[in-house]
């Protein structure tokens, strides 16, 4: 059924592997590898589900989940936030802005599997 | 200071002690009241009191006042030992 | 003769047994063992010096002489012990809180240190007891001319005062052996008080033993015994009421007041909590002493034939019925009961006499610094010795001049009528705020001078005060008849006496201090005494600055010893957070060690040793107070606050500075911790994902296989890299790193720099310009780690070099003794707020990081800053610009 993800992460081995984990599920994956534009980039391919990465270049990806979480027709919209800085005050900054699910790096390849499936499900 | 007399109302354990203390201040009191009274007695008279009854009064006073105060150290050892400084 | 020198034997054989208790007990307090030193058994014992031999002789001829009256002496002290709460209590928080040394010294410290006012106390205290100990002293040689008459007449009186000087001699030197060993700063004496509590229990034995003998061996019981007492001539209660009363009251303030009761109860209390217990057992035991006087009385005067000594029926009685061990076991009691009295008095009396007229005095001599030198705990203790020498000497020359006669045997009550003076002053002051040092001096000087004219002078006889004054009032004025004052006639003398004294006394009292104004250091310590339980320490106001550590440190070192001294000085640096060991002559501090030093030499003396060394002999701290009190109304509160807000103010500044460093650190750990995590993490996350997919898929590709091993490769090597990095950062922040110096050309490292960064570049496509010439330098470095910066500045321009064709020129020149090496590349550069914190640990610049973990370049500051160089960025030079500058005098030009 091809639903959509928007990747927003800044290491391209990264993005590889989480492309290759989605697409190969029958995701139809984007992927994009900056803060600055990001918010827009959100809006103009309206994905169905958002993978945030926390320390992107240009703009923070908390900043960017508050402009999401501010925009009326993406408020909604499941965002699962990725960090590699595994401490428990990041988890806490990303549950208080309204991150839909948030996982530390690195990760097992089924668990990302399965909580995007969830969170599109939902 | 202040906190403390704020308070209207204090736990039973700290009520019971103040109490306590209270018998313990008012002991040497009727002590010295008992003790006062030969001053009572008749003196050089005829019908003048024994010696051996002096003796057993003034004796058996201090034998209360002994068994008292015992009783009542004893007992404020077994409460807390602080809160000493909570009177005067 | 067989027994009278078994009797000796007997009276050395006990002395030895003394001497061997105390130094045990010593001992053990030495090496802390003493824990059954501490009990209130003890302590309860320790009392009993109440007891004297007045008590153990003299009670049954009292009680032979005046029925029941005895008694008084007993029931006073029961009521003050049963009424603790009261008084007692009190009296023992503010002793062991200002570590008092003695009723003296309570009593100065109470009234603004006021060291005449010691003086005073002192000079009375031993006036009305040396003629005490005196007694003491004819009681044993009488007790032992009582066993010589009963074995073989015709002893002479030399004997018996050769006697006497050797028991004198005697109990001086144990007061000395055991009472000065060392300067304890508590002033407590374990050996003297086990031994006292020894001789309580030998003497409560054996005037019981002696009581029991008479009860069921004389007589026939308890009911035969009250019948024999009943028909007796004290069969009647005929006693005078005044007396009655009089003498409780007398005997309740006395032992109070009484030097060495104040001795054993304040100043050798080891705590307070002992008090539960002596409250009800010391009255038990005075019971318990008084219970068999009046049996033995009554049968001693049954049984002696009329005119013998009734003071002496203990040891008679068994005597005349030929009961030699008991009268032996009797004689030992009385001894223990003249002893321990001499010797506790003998100790209260010299630490009163050596703090308060002795040290002042030597201090005063010596020009007053205890800076100036000699050691003043051999000063301290050589007059302690000298003190109880002098007063056991003194007792003895009272013995021998008043003749030993009966007038000794009255003198009990005079003395006790004479330290009595003392307890207006105690008790208000201890009670009532308002009591000044006018006051105090006031009412014991009406007190004493009342006492000696109507008590002390008339029981010498005529022989002081004339039969016609007696009659007749001095000058015939009637109303000042010693023993009438105010016309009053037909009092009992000693009642009168009592009455009068201490009436008149609290009245002067009362009065002067109603009508002076107390000093501001009277008030602080009138504050401390009353509220105790308050505040049972609060600063007193030195005016530390002036004061020098060192000198203080000097000067307790003298006092207390260096050992405690050092121990006491550097608690307090730590507990100042200071280094080393002088604190900060803070006012709390030295009203510490004013204690402390009051502890060994009394509080005025401190006092005034501290106020020497601390403020100068010009300034005293009543000056500095009384300048205080004018600006301020209330005194003690505002010089409490005032050095509370103080200490507060700067504790607060230490504990933010203190917070505010933890806090950084912590935060830079945070963060540090945070980018560690980070950049291990991110490889990480690239390597377990694909290796995940080697494993789960089985539809890759040999091409897709590949690659994904190899980017798990480059992600290994990229973690390792951070490790090297992150390890030779540590080793350089920490300055453990070993610089290996050697002489080398400038262009030989760049050479070899070069050549290790852009290799395995493959395409090297970054264009390098340099000026060899100018590279013809020798450098005498660390030349590797110098080659480490190189290579780190050249990976950087070609990781992030953005231009097309991307140049990088070496530059180098000199300037102000230095040489400067720039790398500018022709790209895009660094950004403004980048260029801040490019040099910072995991620093991001702008652009998407190939690899490296941001730690280059703070490992070049690092290395820079090692080698005595430094490295920055250079801003406005087109492209990205870092320059290394290294001093000349290493870098010295080839040719």
């Amino acid at each position: 059924m091809g639903k959509s993800v928007l990747l927003i992460e800044d290491e391209p081995n990264i993005i590889e592997a989480i492309s290759f984990i989605l697409s190969r599920d029958g995701w139809a994956v984007s992927t994009h590898s900056n803060g600055h534009d990001a918010v827009g980039v959100v809006q103009s391919t309206q994905p169905d589900l958002v993978i945030l990465d926390v320390m992107l270049p240009g703009k923070s990806g908390y900043d960017i989940l508050r402009e999401i979480r501010g925009h009326s027709d993406t408020s909604g919209l499941p965002v699962l936030m990725l960090t590699a800085k595994g401490q428990v005050k990041d988890r806490e900054m990303a549950e208080r802005i309204g991150a839909s699910r948030f996982m530390t790096k690195p990760f097992s390849n089924a668990e990302v599997l399965e909580v995007v499936r969830e969170l599109v499900t939902e | 200071m202040s906190e403390r007399r704020s308070r209207v109302f204090l736990e039973r354990q700290s009520y019971r002690r103040r109490r306590l203390i209270d018998t313990i201040r008012v002991l040497p009191i009727i002590g010295a009241l008992l003790w006062a009274v030969p001053l009572l007695w008749p003196s050089g008279e005829a019908n003048s009191v024994a010696t051996s009854d002096a003796i057993i009064f003034i004796f058996v006073v201090w034998t209360i006042l002994v068994v008292t105060g015992a009783i009542l150290s004893r007992v404020l050892s077994r409460g807390s030992d602080e809160n000493d400084e909570l009177d005067t | 003769m067989a027994t009278l020198n078994m009797l000796v034997a007997v009276c050395l054989v006990y002395v030895i047994f003394l001497f061997l208790i105390a130094f045990a007990a010593e001992r053990a307090a030495i090496q802390g063992r003493g824990g059954w030193l501490r009990s209130p058994v003890v302590y309860t014992l320790s009392l009993s010096i109440y007891c004297t031999a007045w008590t153990f002789y003299g009670a049954v001829g009292y009680a032979a002489r005046s029925g029941l009256e005895y008694l008084t002496i007993y029931i006073g002290p029961s009521l003050v012990m049963i009424g603790w709460w009261w008084v007692l209590r009190k009296l023992v928080r503010i002793g062991r809180s200002q570590r008092v040394t003695s009723i003296a010294d309570l009593i100065s410290s109470r009234y603004g240190k006021s060291n005449l006012l010691a003086v005073g106390v002192t000079v009375l205290a031993v006036v009305g007891t040396t003629p005490y100990i005196a007694l003491q002293l004819q009681s044993v040689t009488v007790s032992f001319s009582v066993f010589s008459d009963a074995y073989e007449a015709g002893l002479t009186r030399d004997n018996h005062e050769s006697n006497a000087l050797l028991v004198a001699a005697g109990l001086a030197l144990f007061t000395i052996v055991f009472g000065t060993r060392n300067l304890d700063v508590n002033e407590r004496h374990h050996g003297v008080v086990m031994a006292i509590a020894v001789e309580a229990v030998v003497k409560l034995f054996a005037l019981t033993a002696v009581g029991v003998f008479v009860v069921w061996g004389l007589a026939g019981g308890v009911s035969d015994i009250f019948t024999r007492i009943d028909t007796s001539e004290i069969g009647s209660w005929e006693m005078r009421g005044d007396r009655w009363a009089g003498l409780i009251f007398l005997s309740a303030a006395a032992f109070l007041c009484l030097p060495r009761m104040f001795q054993v109860m304040v100043v050798e209390n080891e705590n307070e909590g002992h008090l539960r217990m002596a409250s009800w057992a010391f009255p038990l035991y005075l019971m318990v002493m008084s219970l068999f006087v009046v049996p033995i009385a009554v049968v001693g005067l049954d049984l002696m034939p009329a005119g013998s000594n009734p003071d002496f029926f203990v040891l008679t009685v068994p005597l005349a019925t030929g009961n030699d061990g008991l009268a032996m076991l009797s004689f030992i009691g009385g001894f223990s009961s003249a002893t321990s009295m001499v010797i506790v008095a003998a100790l209260a009396l010299s630490t009163m006499v050596s703090n308060h007229i002795v040290m002042p005095i030597w201090l005063n001599v010596t020009g007053g610094g205890a800076v100036v030198s000699g050691d003043v705990r051999n000063v301290v203790l050589l007059s302690r010795r000298i003190s109880i020498g002098a007063v056991v000497t003194l007792g003895y020359l009272y013995y021998r001049l008043s003749g030993g006669g009966t007038a000794l045997a009255s003198i009990g009550l005079i003395s006790f009528t004479g330290v009595a003076q003392f307890l207006p002053v105690l008790i208000g002051g201890v009670f009532w705020r308002g009591a000044t040092r006018q006051g105090a001096f006031a009412g014991l000087t009406v007190g004493f001078l009342i006492w000696a004219y109507s008590l002390l002078l008339p029981s010498f006889g005529a022989s002081m005060l004339s039969a016609d004054l007696m009659a007749n009032g001095p000058f015939g004025i009637g109303w000042l008849r010693p023993q009438a004052f105010f016309g009053i006639e037909g009092m009992d003398p000693l009642v009168h006496a009592i009455l009068w004294s201490i009436s008149l006394n609290t009245l002067a009292f009362y009065a002067a201090s109603l009508m002076g104004f107390p000093s501001p250091l009277e008030r602080l310590q009138g504050a401390q005494f009353v509220n105790v339980y308050e505040h049972s320490s609060t600063p007193r106001g030195w005016s530390g600055n002036l004061a020098q550590s060192e000198d203080l440190m000097i000067m307790a070192q003298r006092i207390l010893g260096a050992r405690e001294a050092q121990s006491l000085f550097e608690r307090e640096a730590r507990g100042q957070g200071m280094a080393g060991v002088l604190p900060e002559p803070s006012p709390e501090f030295l009203q510490q060690l004013e204690r402390a030093l009051a502890g060994s030499v009394g509080a005025a003396t401190a006092h005034a040793m501290i106020s020497q060394t601390a403020g100068g002999a010009s300034v005293s701290v009543e000056d500095l107070m009384a300048v205080a009190d004018e600006t301020a109304q209330m005194m003690e509160h505002s010089s409490q606050l005032e050095t509370k807000s103080e200490e507060l103010a700067r504790t607060a500044r230490q504990l933010r500075q203190a917070n505010d460093k933890l806090t950084q650190i912590s935060e830079q750990k945070d963060a540090f911790l945070s980018q560690v995590s980070h950049e291990l993490r991110t490889p990480m996350t690239s390597i377990r994902a694909f290796s995940e997919i080697l494993r789960d898929s089985e539809m890759l590709t040999a091409a897709e296989r590949g690659r994904y091993c190899s980017i798990i490769h480059d992600e290994a090597i990229r973690l390792t890299r951070l490790l090297d990095d992150l390890l030779d950062l540590s080793v350089l922040e920490n300055g453990q790193v070993s610089l290996n110096t050697q002489t080398g050309q400038l262009a030989d490292v760049l050479d070899q720099a070069l050549a290790a960064a852009l290799t395995g570049s493959g395409d090297a496509k970054l264009q390098v310009m340099r000026s060899r010439e100018a590279e013809k330098l020798s450098l005498t470095t660390d030349l590797d780690r110098l080659s480490q910066v190189f290579i780190n500045l050249i990976g950087n321009a070609q990781k992030y070099c953005d231009a097309e064709h991307p140049e990088l020129k070496i530059s180098v020149a000199h300037r102000e003794g230095n040489v400067l090496i720039d790398f500018t590349d022709n790209g895009s550069g660094i950004s403004k707020e980048d260029q801040a914190v490019i040099f910072e640990k995991f620093s991001r610049a702008g652009v998407q990081r190939v690899s490296g973990a941001g730690l280059g370049l703070a490992i070049c500051r690092e290395i820079m800053t090692r080698l005595g160089g430094s490295v920055s960025y250079l801003p406005g030079q087109g492209g990205a610009a870092f320059r290394v500058v290294m001093p000349e005098e290493l870098a010295v030009a080839a040719q």
